[in-house]
Protein backbone atom coordinates (compact mmCIF):
# COMPACT_ATOMS: atom_id res chain seq x y z
CA UNK A 1 0.00 0.00 0.00
CA UNK A 2 1.26 3.48 -0.86
CA UNK A 3 1.91 5.86 1.99
CA UNK A 4 0.00 8.93 3.15
CA UNK A 5 1.71 10.92 5.94
CA UNK A 6 -0.63 11.77 8.78
CA UNK A 7 0.39 15.43 9.05
CA UNK A 8 -1.11 16.16 5.62
CA UNK A 9 -4.71 16.60 4.45
CA UNK A 10 -6.01 15.05 1.25
CA UNK A 11 -8.69 15.37 -1.40
CA UNK A 12 -10.77 12.70 -3.10
CA UNK A 13 -9.00 13.68 -6.32
CA UNK A 14 -5.63 12.64 -4.80
CA UNK A 15 -4.04 16.02 -3.97
CA UNK A 16 -2.33 16.55 -0.63
CA UNK A 17 -2.22 19.80 1.38
CA UNK A 18 0.47 20.75 3.87
CA UNK A 19 -0.09 23.62 6.27
CA UNK A 20 2.76 26.17 6.26
CA UNK A 21 2.88 29.54 8.00
CA UNK A 22 0.35 32.40 7.66
CA UNK A 23 -2.50 30.72 5.74
CA UNK A 24 -0.02 29.35 3.25
CA UNK A 25 -0.43 25.80 2.03
CA UNK A 26 1.76 23.56 -0.08
CA UNK A 27 0.07 21.25 -2.56
CA UNK A 28 1.08 18.12 -4.43
CA UNK A 29 -0.28 14.75 -5.54
CA UNK A 30 -0.33 11.66 -3.36
CA UNK A 31 1.95 8.67 -3.51
CA UNK A 32 -1.08 6.63 -4.53
CA UNK A 33 -1.75 8.98 -7.46
CA UNK A 34 1.83 8.94 -8.74
CA UNK A 35 1.88 5.16 -8.43
CA UNK A 36 -1.29 4.83 -10.51
CA UNK A 37 0.03 7.18 -13.18
CA UNK A 38 3.57 5.80 -13.47
CA UNK A 39 6.66 7.68 -14.68
CA UNK A 40 5.98 11.43 -15.02
CA UNK A 41 7.21 13.04 -18.22
CA UNK A 42 5.72 16.56 -18.16
CA UNK A 43 4.26 18.73 -15.42
CA UNK A 44 2.24 21.85 -16.27
CA UNK A 45 2.16 24.24 -13.31
CA UNK A 46 -0.13 27.19 -12.53
CA UNK A 47 1.09 30.79 -12.86
CA UNK A 48 2.48 32.59 -9.84
CA UNK A 49 -0.16 35.17 -8.83
CA UNK A 50 -2.99 33.20 -10.41
CA UNK A 51 -6.24 33.30 -8.43
CA UNK A 52 -7.79 29.88 -7.89
CA UNK A 53 -11.10 28.67 -6.53
CA UNK A 54 -11.32 25.35 -4.75
CA UNK A 55 -11.59 22.47 -7.27
CA UNK A 56 -10.35 24.57 -10.20
CA UNK A 57 -8.17 22.68 -12.67
CA UNK A 58 -4.81 24.27 -11.96
CA UNK A 59 -2.07 21.90 -13.13
CA UNK A 60 -1.54 18.84 -15.32
CA UNK A 61 0.64 15.89 -14.49
CA UNK A 62 1.40 13.82 -17.56
CA UNK A 63 2.94 10.36 -17.27
CA UNK A 64 3.88 7.68 -19.76
CA UNK A 65 0.39 6.34 -19.17
CA UNK A 66 -1.96 9.35 -19.08
CA UNK A 67 -2.42 13.07 -18.57
CA UNK A 68 -4.25 13.91 -15.39
CA UNK A 69 -5.67 17.22 -14.15
CA UNK A 70 -4.75 18.50 -10.73
CA UNK A 71 -7.53 20.35 -8.88
CA UNK A 72 -6.83 23.05 -6.35
CA UNK A 73 -7.89 21.84 -2.90
CA UNK A 74 -8.30 25.45 -1.71
CA UNK A 75 -9.25 28.92 -2.95
CA UNK A 76 -6.56 31.57 -2.97
CA UNK A 77 -3.59 32.97 -4.83
CA UNK A 78 -0.65 30.95 -6.14
CA UNK A 79 2.52 32.09 -4.35
CA UNK A 80 5.21 29.78 -5.71
CA UNK A 81 5.51 26.91 -8.16
CA UNK A 82 8.08 24.10 -8.07
CA UNK A 83 10.25 25.04 -11.07
CA UNK A 84 12.45 21.97 -10.52
CA UNK A 85 9.65 19.84 -11.94
CA UNK A 86 10.06 21.37 -15.39
CA UNK A 87 13.44 19.64 -15.79
CA UNK A 88 12.83 16.74 -13.40
CA UNK A 89 9.18 15.67 -13.46
CA UNK A 90 10.30 12.35 -11.95
CA UNK A 91 10.61 14.13 -8.58
CA UNK A 92 6.86 13.58 -8.28
CA UNK A 93 7.47 9.84 -8.53
CA UNK A 94 10.52 9.70 -6.32
CA UNK A 95 9.36 12.00 -3.55
CA UNK A 96 5.72 13.02 -3.94
CA UNK A 97 5.42 14.64 -0.49
CA UNK A 98 8.62 16.69 -0.30
CA UNK A 99 10.68 17.42 -3.43
CA UNK A 100 7.74 16.63 -5.71
CA UNK A 101 5.45 19.43 -4.44
CA UNK A 102 3.61 21.37 -7.17
CA UNK A 103 2.75 24.83 -5.81
CA UNK A 104 1.95 26.88 -2.72
CA UNK A 105 -1.17 28.92 -2.25
CA UNK A 106 -2.23 31.76 0.06
CA UNK A 107 -5.64 30.51 1.16
CA UNK A 108 -8.54 32.95 1.21
CA UNK A 109 -11.07 30.74 2.98
CA UNK A 110 -9.76 28.75 5.93
CA UNK A 111 -13.17 27.07 6.24
CA UNK A 112 -12.39 24.99 3.16
CA UNK A 113 -9.82 23.05 5.17
CA UNK A 114 -12.63 21.31 6.99
CA UNK A 115 -13.73 19.73 3.71
CA UNK A 116 -10.40 17.91 3.31
CA UNK A 117 -9.74 14.30 4.28
CA UNK A 118 -7.44 13.05 7.00
CA UNK A 119 -4.74 10.53 6.07
CA UNK A 120 -6.85 7.66 7.45
CA UNK A 121 -9.90 8.74 5.49
CA UNK A 122 -7.82 9.12 2.35
CA UNK A 123 -6.17 5.70 2.71
CA UNK A 124 -9.57 4.08 3.16
CA UNK A 125 -10.90 5.83 0.10
CA UNK A 126 -7.92 5.19 -2.14
CA UNK A 127 -7.66 1.53 -1.22
CA UNK A 128 -11.07 1.13 -2.89
CA UNK A 129 -9.61 1.75 -6.32
CA UNK A 130 -6.91 -0.90 -5.89
CA UNK A 131 -8.72 -3.77 -7.57
CA UNK B 1 -8.00 -13.99 -12.64
CA UNK B 2 -6.11 -14.01 -15.91
CA UNK B 3 -3.73 -16.57 -17.34
CA UNK B 4 -0.22 -16.66 -15.88
CA UNK B 5 3.09 -17.52 -17.46
CA UNK B 6 5.55 -19.83 -15.66
CA UNK B 7 7.41 -16.66 -14.61
CA UNK B 8 4.45 -14.96 -12.93
CA UNK B 9 5.72 -15.54 -9.39
CA UNK B 10 9.17 -14.22 -10.39
CA UNK B 11 7.56 -10.96 -11.52
CA UNK B 12 5.64 -10.62 -8.28
CA UNK B 13 8.79 -11.33 -6.25
CA UNK B 14 10.63 -8.63 -8.21
CA UNK B 15 7.96 -6.09 -7.27
CA UNK B 16 6.24 -5.88 -10.64
CA UNK B 17 3.10 -3.88 -11.15
CA UNK B 18 0.96 -6.57 -12.74
CA UNK B 19 -1.72 -5.65 -15.29
CA UNK B 20 -4.09 -7.48 -17.57
CA UNK B 21 -2.78 -7.87 -21.11
CA UNK B 22 -4.98 -9.82 -23.53
CA UNK B 23 -6.22 -11.96 -20.66
CA UNK B 24 -2.76 -12.51 -19.17
CA UNK B 25 -1.45 -11.17 -15.87
CA UNK B 26 1.75 -9.50 -17.06
CA UNK B 27 4.34 -7.13 -15.56
CA UNK B 28 3.83 -3.49 -16.68
CA UNK B 29 7.02 -2.39 -14.92
CA UNK B 30 9.15 -3.28 -11.90
CA UNK B 31 9.32 0.27 -10.52
CA UNK B 32 10.12 2.67 -13.34
CA UNK B 33 9.24 2.10 -16.97
CA UNK B 34 11.58 4.87 -18.12
CA UNK B 35 14.58 3.47 -16.23
CA UNK B 36 13.87 0.06 -17.72
CA UNK B 37 13.85 1.64 -21.16
CA UNK B 38 17.34 3.09 -20.61
CA UNK B 39 18.63 -0.25 -19.35
CA UNK B 40 17.70 -1.95 -22.61
CA UNK B 41 19.19 0.85 -24.72
CA UNK B 42 22.42 0.95 -22.71
CA UNK B 43 22.93 -2.50 -21.25
CA UNK B 44 20.64 -5.54 -21.25
CA UNK B 45 17.05 -6.26 -20.28
CA UNK B 46 14.76 -9.27 -20.39
CA UNK B 47 11.07 -9.56 -21.10
CA UNK B 48 8.76 -12.44 -20.33
CA UNK B 49 6.86 -12.86 -23.59
CA UNK B 50 5.61 -16.36 -22.84
CA UNK B 51 2.06 -15.13 -23.36
CA UNK B 52 2.65 -15.05 -27.10
CA UNK B 53 1.35 -17.85 -29.30
CA UNK B 54 3.76 -20.45 -30.70
CA UNK B 55 2.60 -22.68 -33.52
CA UNK B 56 4.43 -25.52 -35.24
CA UNK B 57 3.29 -26.47 -38.72
CA UNK B 58 4.37 -29.83 -40.00
CA UNK B 59 3.73 -31.86 -43.10
CA UNK B 60 5.17 -32.44 -46.54
CA UNK B 61 3.31 -29.43 -47.93
CA UNK B 62 4.23 -27.00 -45.13
CA UNK B 63 6.21 -24.68 -47.41
CA UNK B 64 3.49 -24.68 -50.04
CA UNK B 65 0.90 -23.88 -47.36
CA UNK B 66 2.87 -20.91 -46.02
CA UNK B 67 3.45 -19.56 -49.53
CA UNK B 68 -0.35 -19.33 -49.65
CA UNK B 69 -0.99 -18.17 -46.07
CA UNK B 70 1.56 -15.37 -45.71
CA UNK B 71 2.11 -12.10 -47.62
CA UNK B 72 5.88 -12.39 -47.39
CA UNK B 73 7.42 -15.32 -49.25
CA UNK B 74 8.75 -18.25 -47.20
CA UNK B 75 10.84 -19.19 -50.22
CA UNK B 76 13.20 -16.55 -48.88
CA UNK B 77 13.91 -19.07 -46.15
CA UNK B 78 16.32 -21.69 -47.49
CA UNK B 79 18.70 -22.27 -44.56
CA UNK B 80 17.29 -24.07 -41.50
CA UNK B 81 16.78 -21.55 -38.68
CA UNK B 82 16.10 -18.56 -40.96
CA UNK B 83 13.34 -16.21 -39.78
CA UNK B 84 11.01 -13.95 -41.72
CA UNK B 85 8.73 -11.12 -40.58
CA UNK B 86 5.40 -11.14 -42.39
CA UNK B 87 1.73 -10.27 -42.29
CA UNK B 88 -1.06 -12.80 -42.51
CA UNK B 89 -3.86 -11.23 -44.57
CA UNK B 90 -7.55 -11.82 -45.08
CA UNK B 91 -9.11 -11.99 -48.56
CA UNK B 92 -9.61 -8.21 -48.48
CA UNK B 93 -5.90 -7.62 -47.91
CA UNK B 94 -6.45 -6.55 -44.28
CA UNK B 95 -3.94 -7.65 -41.66
CA UNK B 96 -5.16 -10.55 -39.49
CA UNK B 97 -1.84 -10.48 -37.63
CA UNK B 98 1.87 -9.84 -38.04
CA UNK B 99 4.22 -12.64 -37.08
CA UNK B 100 7.61 -14.23 -37.38
CA UNK B 101 7.95 -17.54 -39.20
CA UNK B 102 10.98 -19.82 -38.85
CA UNK B 103 12.10 -22.50 -41.27
CA UNK B 104 13.20 -25.51 -39.22
CA UNK B 105 13.29 -28.20 -41.92
CA UNK B 106 11.23 -29.05 -45.00
CA UNK B 107 8.69 -30.84 -42.83
CA UNK B 108 8.46 -28.19 -40.15
CA UNK B 109 8.01 -24.42 -39.77
CA UNK B 110 7.39 -22.46 -36.57
CA UNK B 111 5.38 -19.25 -36.18
CA UNK B 112 5.25 -16.79 -33.30
CA UNK B 113 2.04 -14.74 -33.37
CA UNK B 114 0.50 -12.16 -31.03
CA UNK B 115 -1.19 -13.02 -27.74
CA UNK B 116 -4.15 -10.69 -28.30
CA UNK B 117 -5.04 -12.40 -31.57
CA UNK B 118 -4.61 -16.00 -30.38
CA UNK B 119 -8.14 -17.29 -30.98
CA UNK B 120 -8.80 -15.79 -34.39
CA UNK B 121 -5.27 -16.64 -35.61
CA UNK B 122 -5.55 -20.28 -34.59
CA UNK B 123 -9.00 -20.58 -36.15
CA UNK B 124 -7.79 -19.02 -39.41
CA UNK B 125 -4.61 -21.10 -39.60
CA UNK B 126 -6.43 -24.36 -38.89
CA UNK B 127 -9.12 -23.51 -41.44
CA UNK B 128 -6.59 -22.67 -44.15
CA UNK B 129 -4.36 -25.65 -43.31
CA UNK B 130 -7.03 -28.27 -43.91
CA UNK B 131 -6.55 -28.34 -47.69
CA UNK B 132 -2.78 -28.80 -47.30
CA UNK B 133 -2.81 -31.74 -44.86
CA UNK B 134 -0.80 -29.76 -42.35
CA UNK B 135 -0.54 -30.67 -38.71
CA UNK B 136 -1.05 -27.45 -36.72
CA UNK B 137 0.26 -27.77 -33.20
CA UNK B 138 0.32 -25.03 -30.61
CA UNK B 139 3.29 -25.23 -28.24
CA UNK B 140 1.88 -24.82 -24.73
CA UNK B 141 4.80 -26.20 -22.72
CA UNK B 142 7.38 -23.51 -23.47
CA UNK B 143 8.24 -20.04 -22.18
CA UNK B 144 9.76 -17.25 -24.28
CA UNK B 145 12.25 -14.82 -22.78
CA UNK B 146 13.47 -11.91 -24.93
CA UNK B 147 16.89 -10.61 -23.88
CA UNK B 148 17.70 -7.30 -25.57
CA UNK B 149 20.33 -4.59 -25.47
CA UNK B 150 23.97 -4.02 -26.44
CA UNK B 151 25.19 -6.39 -23.69
CA UNK B 152 22.35 -8.91 -24.11
CA UNK B 153 24.08 -11.54 -26.22
CA UNK B 154 27.18 -11.71 -24.02
CA UNK B 155 25.03 -12.09 -20.93
CA UNK B 156 22.95 -14.86 -22.49
CA UNK B 157 26.14 -16.67 -23.55
CA UNK B 158 27.13 -16.89 -19.88
CA UNK B 159 24.04 -19.01 -19.22
CA UNK B 160 24.54 -21.49 -22.08
CA UNK B 161 26.37 -24.79 -22.31
CA UNK B 162 29.60 -24.60 -24.35
CA UNK B 163 27.96 -26.22 -27.38
CA UNK B 164 24.86 -23.99 -27.24
CA UNK B 165 27.04 -20.96 -26.74
CA UNK B 166 29.12 -21.73 -29.79
CA UNK B 167 26.00 -22.06 -31.93
CA UNK B 168 24.46 -18.85 -30.54
CA UNK B 169 27.64 -16.86 -31.13
CA UNK B 170 27.60 -17.94 -34.76
CA UNK B 171 23.99 -16.79 -35.34
CA UNK B 172 23.44 -13.99 -37.84
CA UNK B 173 20.53 -11.57 -37.24
CA UNK B 174 17.13 -13.12 -37.97
CA UNK B 175 18.44 -16.65 -37.54
CA UNK B 176 17.64 -19.24 -34.91
CA UNK B 177 19.03 -22.53 -33.71
CA UNK B 178 17.62 -25.46 -31.74
CA UNK B 179 20.19 -26.67 -29.25
CA UNK B 180 20.05 -28.55 -25.96
CA UNK B 181 16.28 -28.16 -25.61
CA UNK B 182 16.44 -24.41 -26.24
CA UNK B 183 15.33 -22.52 -29.33
CA UNK B 184 17.58 -19.47 -29.56
CA UNK B 185 16.63 -16.76 -32.04
CA UNK B 186 18.54 -13.58 -32.84
CA UNK B 187 15.38 -11.48 -33.08
CA UNK B 188 13.51 -8.97 -30.95
CA UNK B 189 11.12 -6.05 -30.71
CA UNK B 190 13.32 -3.24 -29.38
CA UNK B 191 15.69 -2.28 -32.20
CA UNK B 192 18.61 -3.60 -30.14
CA UNK B 193 20.66 -6.71 -30.69
CA UNK B 194 19.76 -9.74 -28.60
CA UNK B 195 17.91 -13.01 -28.49
CA UNK B 196 14.51 -14.46 -27.96
CA UNK B 197 15.05 -17.74 -26.14
CA UNK B 198 12.36 -20.41 -26.02
CA UNK B 199 12.81 -22.69 -23.03
CA UNK B 200 10.77 -25.65 -21.74
CA UNK B 201 8.38 -24.34 -19.06
CA UNK B 202 10.00 -26.54 -16.42
CA UNK B 203 13.31 -24.70 -16.93
CA UNK B 204 11.93 -21.18 -17.35
CA UNK B 205 12.39 -20.02 -13.75
CA UNK B 206 15.94 -21.34 -13.55
CA UNK B 207 16.89 -19.68 -16.84
CA UNK B 208 15.28 -16.37 -15.82
CA UNK B 209 17.07 -16.37 -12.46
CA UNK B 210 20.36 -17.20 -14.15
CA UNK B 211 20.00 -14.19 -16.43
CA UNK B 212 19.15 -12.01 -13.44
CA UNK B 213 22.34 -13.26 -11.79
CA UNK B 214 24.32 -12.32 -14.92
CA UNK B 215 23.07 -8.76 -14.60
CA UNK B 216 20.15 -8.76 -17.03
CA UNK B 217 17.43 -6.34 -15.86
CA UNK B 218 13.77 -7.39 -15.83
CA UNK B 219 11.72 -5.17 -18.16
CA UNK B 220 7.94 -4.80 -18.27
CA UNK B 221 5.44 -4.34 -21.07
CA UNK B 222 5.48 -0.54 -20.60
CA UNK B 223 9.08 -0.20 -21.75
CA UNK B 224 8.52 -2.89 -24.37
CA UNK B 225 6.03 -0.51 -26.00
CA UNK B 226 8.24 2.60 -25.90
CA UNK B 227 11.24 0.58 -27.15
CA UNK B 228 9.39 -0.82 -30.16
CA UNK B 229 7.90 2.60 -30.91
CA UNK B 230 11.34 4.27 -30.93
CA UNK B 231 12.58 1.43 -33.14
CA UNK B 232 9.78 2.17 -35.62
CA UNK B 233 8.08 -1.20 -35.22
CA UNK B 234 4.33 -1.53 -35.64
CA UNK B 235 2.00 -2.75 -32.93
CA UNK B 236 -0.81 -5.00 -34.09
CA UNK B 237 -4.27 -3.76 -33.11
CA UNK B 238 -3.04 -0.16 -32.91
CA UNK B 239 -1.02 0.57 -36.06
CA UNK B 240 -2.80 -1.98 -38.22
CA UNK B 241 -5.75 -4.34 -38.07
CA UNK B 242 -8.07 -6.28 -40.36
CA UNK B 243 -9.30 -3.13 -42.09
CA UNK B 244 -5.82 -1.88 -42.92
CA UNK B 245 -3.57 -3.31 -45.60
CA UNK B 246 0.20 -3.65 -45.12
CA UNK B 247 0.62 -0.93 -47.76
CA UNK B 248 -1.28 1.49 -45.50
CA UNK B 249 0.73 0.44 -42.46
CA UNK B 250 4.28 1.11 -43.61
CA UNK B 251 4.78 -2.60 -44.32
CA UNK B 252 5.10 -2.58 -48.12
CA UNK B 253 8.56 -4.13 -47.69
CA UNK B 254 7.01 -7.24 -46.15
CA UNK B 255 4.78 -8.03 -49.14
CA UNK B 256 6.59 -10.26 -51.65
CA UNK B 257 5.00 -9.46 -55.00
CA UNK B 258 7.28 -11.67 -57.04
CA UNK B 259 6.88 -14.33 -58.27
CA UNK B 260 3.60 -13.31 -59.86
CA UNK B 261 2.13 -16.78 -59.71
CA UNK B 262 2.39 -17.06 -55.92
CA UNK B 263 -1.26 -16.71 -55.06
CA UNK B 264 -1.15 -15.66 -51.39
CA UNK B 265 -4.33 -14.79 -49.53
CA UNK B 266 -5.14 -11.09 -50.04
CA UNK B 267 -3.07 -10.74 -53.20
CA UNK B 268 -5.99 -9.96 -55.51
CA UNK B 269 -7.34 -7.30 -53.17
CA UNK B 270 -3.93 -5.69 -52.76
CA UNK B 271 -3.18 -5.59 -56.46
CA UNK B 272 -4.91 -2.31 -57.27
CA UNK B 273 -3.39 -0.61 -54.24
CA UNK B 274 0.04 -2.00 -54.96
CA UNK B 275 0.25 -0.60 -58.48
CA UNK B 276 -1.39 2.75 -57.72
CA UNK B 277 -0.81 5.11 -54.85
CA UNK B 278 -2.61 4.04 -51.68
CA UNK B 279 -4.89 6.71 -50.23
CA UNK B 280 -3.39 6.47 -46.74
CA UNK B 281 0.02 5.88 -45.25
CA UNK B 282 1.58 5.40 -41.84
CA UNK B 283 4.10 8.08 -40.83
CA UNK B 284 6.16 8.95 -37.79
CA UNK B 285 5.42 12.10 -35.77
CA UNK B 286 7.64 14.03 -33.37
CA UNK B 287 6.15 16.59 -31.00
CA UNK B 288 8.58 19.37 -30.11
CA UNK B 289 6.17 20.94 -27.61
CA UNK B 290 5.53 19.56 -24.16
CA UNK B 291 2.85 16.90 -24.22
CA UNK B 292 2.46 13.25 -25.11
CA UNK B 293 1.14 11.86 -28.38
CA UNK B 294 -1.34 9.07 -27.76
CA UNK B 295 -3.49 6.74 -29.83
CA UNK B 296 -6.66 8.21 -31.40
CA UNK B 297 -5.61 11.87 -31.16
CA UNK B 298 -6.77 13.63 -34.32
CA UNK B 299 -4.33 14.83 -36.95
CA UNK B 300 -5.25 18.18 -38.50
CA UNK B 301 -4.08 19.58 -41.85
CA UNK B 302 -5.38 22.92 -43.16
CA UNK B 303 -7.99 23.04 -40.44
CA UNK B 304 -9.39 19.64 -41.30
CA UNK B 305 -9.14 16.37 -39.37
CA UNK B 306 -7.48 14.06 -41.90
CA UNK B 307 -6.14 11.22 -39.80
CA UNK B 308 -5.25 10.01 -36.36
CA UNK B 309 -2.40 8.88 -34.16
CA UNK B 310 -2.38 5.08 -34.14
CA UNK B 311 0.08 4.69 -31.27
CA UNK B 312 2.21 7.17 -29.41
CA UNK B 313 4.16 7.71 -26.24
CA UNK B 314 7.03 9.56 -24.68
CA UNK B 315 10.45 8.68 -26.12
CA UNK B 316 13.03 8.65 -23.32
CA UNK B 317 15.90 8.82 -25.84
CA UNK B 318 14.52 11.86 -27.73
CA UNK B 319 13.02 13.42 -24.60
CA UNK B 320 9.88 14.15 -26.60
CA UNK B 321 6.68 12.47 -27.60
CA UNK B 322 6.75 10.31 -30.73
CA UNK B 323 4.03 8.45 -32.57
CA UNK B 324 2.79 6.62 -35.59
CA UNK B 325 -0.13 8.28 -37.39
CA UNK B 326 -2.24 7.27 -40.36
CA UNK B 327 -2.70 10.19 -42.76
CA UNK B 328 -3.55 10.82 -46.43
CA UNK B 329 -0.71 9.76 -48.72
CA UNK B 330 0.24 13.32 -49.74
CA UNK B 331 0.80 14.63 -46.21
CA UNK B 332 4.36 15.66 -45.39
CA UNK B 333 6.33 18.31 -43.50
CA UNK B 334 4.24 19.05 -40.45
CA UNK B 335 0.73 18.58 -39.11
CA UNK B 336 -1.26 19.65 -36.06
CA UNK B 337 -2.28 17.10 -33.45
CA UNK B 338 -5.25 17.73 -31.19
CA UNK B 339 -4.69 16.96 -27.54
CA UNK B 340 -6.51 18.09 -24.45
CA UNK B 341 -8.30 20.90 -26.30
CA UNK B 342 -5.14 22.25 -27.96
CA UNK B 343 -3.65 21.80 -31.40
CA UNK B 344 0.13 21.34 -31.31
CA UNK B 345 2.46 21.10 -34.32
CA UNK B 346 4.20 17.78 -34.99
CA UNK B 347 6.93 16.95 -37.50
CA UNK B 348 6.22 14.22 -40.03
CA UNK B 349 9.21 11.85 -40.23
CA UNK B 350 10.14 8.41 -41.45
CA UNK B 351 10.73 5.98 -38.54
CA UNK B 352 12.81 4.60 -36.88
CA UNK B 353 13.23 7.33 -34.27
CA UNK B 354 16.16 5.59 -32.56
CA UNK B 355 18.82 3.28 -33.99
CA UNK B 356 21.39 1.36 -31.94
CA UNK B 357 20.62 3.47 -28.88
CA UNK B 358 21.06 6.82 -30.69
CA UNK B 359 18.38 9.32 -31.66
CA UNK B 360 17.80 9.61 -35.43
CA UNK B 361 16.20 13.06 -35.00
CA UNK B 362 16.77 16.07 -32.78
Amino acid sequence: MSNAPSHLKYTKSHEWVESMLDDTYRIGISDHAQDLLGDMVFIELPEVGQALSASDECAVVESVKAASDVYSPLSGEVLEVNEALVESPDLVNRDPYVDGWLFTIKASDAGELDELLTADQYIELSSDDDH
Amino acid sequence: MGARTPLYQEHVNLGAKVVDFAGWEMPLHYGSQVEEHYKVRGDAGMFDVSHMTFVDLSGGRAREFLRHLLANNVDRLQQPGRALYTCMLNEQGGVIDDLIVYFLDEMRFRMVVNAGTHDKDMAWIVQQAAAFEIDVKELTDVALIAVQGPAARDKVHLRLSPSAREKAEALAPFNAVEVGGLFISRTGYTGEDGYEVMVPQAQAVEFWRGLLESGVNPIGLGARDTLRLEAGMNLYGADMDENITPLEAGLRWTVAWEPEDRNFIGREALKAQYNATPSRKLVGLILDDRGVLRGHQRVIVDGEAVGEVTSGSFSPILGKAIAFARVPYEVEGSVLVEMRGKQLPARVVKPPFVRHGKACFE
